[in-house]
């Protein structure tokens, strides 16, 4: 059975080491914004994601509303809904609702592409394996970069930051390198991406987290139906 | 902010974790329809070049440090280096170049 406890871990140290670094840099701009270290640890700590939290700090300086916190955090972290009922469809029969209630907790943009990408079912200790690390990461290099930030010098700060698109990067180009609708699917999004990053009004009005559902949505449907997938044994075998 | 910390804390987090639990533990249906199916399939890698384009070009410092970390991971991911090589070597790159530019 390769889906164990250690084959997840094995699957979560690269995860890990890149949240390492860009929690870091989370952990570096929550202090430089007012938040005493603790408060950034305790963010890193229940909230185990990127872009919300960053959005978050700036809800909590500026001194905003309940609702505005759970409105921008609701849209920004909407993607994962998406990736959750992706998921599902994926999980072995041992998934008990109380493994769902606990891993839901984890349900990370890398969490998911890694168990996504994997050839067999999913099991629950696979999972627990998975996120055990990056859970780890995130919070340890948030502790890191906002207790020590500073005496980094800027030069290798800045070249951290690269560790988590880099690993991007690593994820999604040897598939596309063997299936062209994956790498259409890429493209599409990476263009649609660029645009709204490029146009100064798009760029003023869509959230980074709303582009992604925009643009992930529109490229895996425009690919769907352009190019529904031919063979998948492994989903046949259960379906 | 203590006070205010904590019920602004209690929201970020709860809302973070409701929007992940609700349909990761309640959708139990099998998919039938088989875009629905395909559209799932091509989901994470779309996710992953929204999120990669165009910011690993500002990841690193500078522009040419970053486009120099991207084009190294990009080399070698197309020759299937595994993750912790390809994000190692693109930071050391990206530094080196910071260093010059």
């Amino acid at each position: 059975m390769k889906m164990k406890y250690s084959y997840g871990l094995k699957r979560g140290l690269p995860i890990a080491l890149g949240y390492l670094s860009v929690a870091f840099g989370f952990g570096i701009s929550a202090v430089e914004k007012g938040l005493s270290p603790i408060q950034a640890i305790l963010i890193s700590l229940t909230n185990l994601t990127s872009a919300g939290q960053v959005a978050g700090v700036s809800v909590m300086v500026a001194f905003g509303s309940v609702i505005e916190m759970i409105v921008s955090q609701f849209i920004i972290n909407l993607r994962y809904s998406l990736m959750g009922i992706a998921l599902t469809q994926r999980l072995d029969k041992s998934f008990s609702n109380i493994h769902r209630f606990t891993v839901a907790f984890a349900i990370t943009d890398e969490n998911f592409v890694m168990a996504a990408s994997e050839k067999e079912k999913i099991t629950p200790a696979y999972m627990y394996g998975l996120i055990t690390l990056p859970i780890l990461g995130w919070t340890l290099g948030t502790a890191l970069g906002a207790f020590s930030g500073e005496l980094l010098p800027d030069g290798v700060r800045a070249a951290l930051g690269l560790a988590i698109y880099s690993m991007f990067v690593a994820i999604i180009v040897p598939p596309a390198r063997d299936s062209r609708p994956v790498m259409y699917a890429i493209i599409i999004a990476s263009v649609m991406s660029s645009v709204i990053y490029y146009v100064p009004w798009l760029a003023s009005h869509v959230s980074s987290g709303f582009s992604v559902i925009i643009c992930a949505v529109t490229a895996s449907a425009l690919m769907a139906w352009l190019r529904p997938v031919e063979e998948r044994p492994e989903e046949d075998l259960n379906g | 902010m203590d006070k205010n910390f904590i019920i602004l804390l209690a929201a970020m987090a709860l809302t973070t974790y409701l929007v992940r639990m609700i349909p990761f533990a309640f959708f139990r249906s099998k998919i039938n329809s088989k875009f629905v199916r395909d559209f799932l399939y091509y989901v994470p890698y779309s996710v992953l070049g929204a999120m990669t384009v165009p910011y690993i070009f500002y990841a690193g410092g500078s522009v040419y440090a970053s486009v120099a970390g991207f084009l190294v991971a990009f080399v070698m991911a197309y020759c299937r280096f595994s993750l912790l090589p390809v994000a190692g070597a693109s930071c050391v790159v990206a530094y080196v170049v910071g260093l010059f530019v």
